[in-house]
């Protein structure tokens, strides 16, 4: 699709690209997490585990919430509805789109057309 | 599955996208003439350049239309996005079978995906199944966290220059 550049896409994209990362997405899918409880499932140090969780905050994946000592990790809103956002783009363009090509039919029909391609 | 509305009259026919498996678009609709009509209006330039871009939906022009639909054929569309400039789409066409199937590369990105579109004949109809397939669930994530970020982002920009508000 569509691609422009954008430092938010790149951060996004940077986020992503490293496969600990995305482990830590789907285990913040299931459920939120503590930074210590992330390091320990992914046998990391507790600042190996800062960090990537520091870089999925900047990209907006990532939403950490301080309670005493306790850094709790979610999902960014923004992750959990760019699937639902990425069918909606597709189904008002491909809508659009097949209306459009609707027309285009009906007119090579109306020329009599047999079906034939030219 | 919902139940297909049964009027005639293409307004009727419902455009459907699903999510498959990890790495997979797939978009069906139904079209209501024979498959070498639907085919013809996709593998002619002059015809497609007409469809493909909906101005209302992207804010984009189509500028630049090559199309060769054969095996081994190359294609380059090209966008002009008003301020933002243009943007190219380029690949080649991996196998067409007249009347049945186009399937083509997509080379602009890093991880292109695999487009394929079959056109199904049902009771004199069309059904056309439209079907990307990404290398891998992560280059299907970019593309979902790309476009599902950004786009909304550049429509507001849009609506907003449309209605004269840009500054």
């Amino acid at each position: 699709m569509v691609q422009c550049s954008s430092p938010r896409l790149d951060r996004s994209f940077a986020a992503l690209s490293d496969a600990t990362r995305r482990g830590i997405i789907v285990q913040l899918g299931q459920a939120d997490a503590s930074i210590t409880s992330l390091a320990d499932r992914f046998e990391m140090t507790l600042t190996g585990m800062k960090k990537h969780v520091d870089v999925l905050e900047r990209a907006g994946l990532v939403v950490t919430h301080k309670a005493g000592r306790v850094r709790t990790c979610r999902l960014g809103p923004r992750g959990l509805r760019a699937e639902a956002e990425w069918i909606e783009l597709h189904r008002t363009l491909f809508e659009d789109r097949y209306a459009a090509l609707d027309a285009v039919i009906s007119e090579i029909n109306q020329e009599g057309s047999d079906g034939s391609a030219g | 599955m919902d139940q297909q509305d049964k009027d005639t009259g293409s307004a009727r026919n419902r455009t459907v996208v699903e999510r498959k498996g990890d790495r997979e678009l797939v978009v069906t609709r139904t079209f209501d003439a024979p498959p070498g009509v639907v085919y013809r209006a996709w593998s002619q330039p002059e015809l497609f350049r007409r469809w493909w871009m909906p101005r209302s939906v992207s804010g984009v022009a189509l500028v630049a239309c090559d199309m060769d639909v054969r095996t081994g054929g190359k294609y380059r569309l090209e966008f002009s996005a008003g301020d933002a400039g243009t943007m190219a789409f380029y690949g080649k066409y991996l196998e067409v079978v007249p009347n049945e199937r186009i399937v083509w590369t997509n080379d602009e990105g890093e991880a292109g995906a695999i487009t394929t579109v079959t056109f199904e004949e049902q009771d004199g109809k069309t059904l056309l199944r439209f079907h990307e397939a990404y290398p891998s669930e992560a280059a299907l994530e970019e593309a979902l966290q790309g476009s599902a970020a950004g786009l909304p982002e550049q429509l507001d920009q849009l609506e907003e220059l449309l209605a004269g508000g840009g500054g």
